[in-house]
């Protein structure tokens, strides 16, 4: 393959990997003519595209359907507090190419789905995993086998963070290792359990140096091998990975040949279960609990989140379960009282309205949007986080 | 005795430790003793036909425990289990 030819100007940019005889005038070159499409602009999305832009790749692209809001700033070091409400694939375009005007910024502001995918992924040569969804991690996976394109992976999670890179024309693919999703609802997402802000910063420089080693054919790839990281114990453990002869999609007899529908393989809940609550009265609005609460009637205010986030904000008066204690607690719950849970979004207390229903509770009900949205239909003096 | 390093979102299940203690003779015993020691991750940890849930992985040095016969692998003293569940932020 021809490579393309560098300026001067591009020559003084990337002086520093030119002194490297890894990377050299070729490496900057198979940088240049190189492509990377990175699913997602928040915490991986992030470290990524800066470090492959100043890299100098010289084709990125960037899908994100999402807006930059304020919670996103912690980590997410490619959007300034100035972008916060505008497209995320905006904002970051703007970074990318104010740090490096020689590459090329493709964005995608739409959700990646099985009807879209294979026409946004062809274009592309290797494929970063910077999503928060497991639908979407399956669906990147089954594409990158299907055709034959490396999928470098990362994963975060409070402290602890997984990168692999997985190529099925090599070694093992995402099925191999985790043929099926856990139960839905069972894996916090960093929205509700939270990230510790540096996590994703780890984790993408180190998906980004695998995409950078692949682009140039050097070093050991992380193909075959996970590596586990840790931030509390400072520790960086690898396990060795085995392609599964059974996995569904790079096996030896795959029943996966075509992109499936991977909200449905999750289990995750579309709209319609939420009709299903609407329309079952098991949901209250900011509104209607302010108009409860103001004709005093007797009820119990169930808090189900941690302990630490009731000092952050709360009601006056309220009964506080974390949702992990629920279960065991509920004898403290008198089924006979009428019960508002809510949470910090409204997603932690649905969970724990159908722990409660199954459990026999009649008269209980969940604040849609959690006490946040009650922050900002109501009342403006308590913090939104 | 050996080590269980636990991930993360399984922490909940064993008062937030990261490792366990465990005394097996192989790797089933080991498990066995977990949950003996935190029963609540015994739904976590098993299917209800008493095998490994899908979602979780075990690797004793290195090395995945894939099928029923690896549960029954010998343990030396101070082997270390990880046991691996997929998270999804990013």
């Amino acid at each position: 393959m021809m490579l393309p030819s560098l300026s001067h100007k591009e020559l003084k940019r990337y002086s520093r990997h030119l002194l490297i005889p890894e990377v050299g005038l070729e490496g900057q070159q198979k940088l240049k003519a190189a492509s990377v499409l990175i699913v997602g602009t928040g915490g991986l999305g992030s470290p990524i595209s800066l470090y492959l832009a100043a890299a100098g790749v010289g084709r990125i692209g960037l899908i994100d359907y999402d807006r930059v809001d304020y919670s996103n700033l912690q980590r997410q070091v490619i959007h300034a507090t100035s972008m916060v409400d505008k497209l995320k694939v905006n904002s970051a375009r703007e970074r990318l190419l104010d740090l490096n005007p020689e590459i090329q910024v493709e964005i995608f502001d739409q959700i990646l789905t099985s009807e879209n995918a294979r026409q946004i992924v062809k274009e592309y040569d290797i494929i970063l995993d910077g999503t928060d969804n497991f639908p979407t991690r399956y669906l990147l996976n089954d594409l990158c086998v299907l055709t034959g394109k490396p999928y470098i992976y990362g994963s975060i999670f409070r402290f602890d963070g997984q990168v692999s890179v997985f190529d099925a024309r090599k070694g093992p693919c995402y099925r191999c290792l985790f043929p099926e999703p856990p139960p839905s609802g069972s894996v916090p997402t960093c929205a509700e359990g939270g990230v510790f802000g540096v996590l994703p910063g780890v984790i993408g420089t180190l998906q980004a140096t695998e995409a950078i080693k692949l682009i140039l054919g050097i070093g050991e790839p992380l193909i075959g091998k996970l590596l586990l990281y840790n931030a509390l114990d400072q520790s960086f453990d690898y396990v060795k990975l085995r392609k599964n002869p059974h996995c569904k999609v790079c096996g030896d007899h795959p029943e996966i040949t075509d992109l499936i529908d991977y909200n449905d393989f999750c289990g995750v809940p579309g709209i319609q279960s939420e009709i299903i609550h609407l329309d079952e009265g098991y949901e209250i609005t900011a509104d209607e609990l302010e108009q409860i609460l103001k004709r005093n009637t007797e009820l119990c205010l169930l808090d189900v989140r941690k302990p630490h986030e009731a000092k952050i904000s709360n009601f006056s008066k309220t009964k506080q379960i974390p949702l992990d204690e629920l279960n065991s607690r509920l004898s403290e719950l008198n089924p006979d009282e009428e019960i508002i849970v809510f949470c910090r979004a409204g997603i932690r207390s649905k969970q724990a309205l159908d722990l409660l229903i199954k459990a026999g509770y009649r008269k209980v009900r969940h604040l849609k949007g959690g006490i946040n949205q009650w922050a900002r239909s109501i009342d403006q003096s308590i913090p939104i986080y | 005795m050996q080590i269980v390093r636990i991930p993360t979102p399984l922490r909940r299940y064993t008062a937030g430790k990261s490792q366990v203690m465990v005394n097996g003779l192989n790797v089933s015993d080991a498990l066995q003793d977990l949950v003996s020691q935190f029963p609540d991750l015994k739904d976590h940890l098993y299917t209800s036909d008493g095998g490994i849930q899908p979602s979780i992985n075990l690797f004793l040095a290195e090395q995945s425990i894939h099928k029923k016969q690896d549960l029954e692998k010998p343990l030396q003293e101070n082997d270390r289990l990880v046991i691996i569940r997929s998270i999804s932020g990013g």
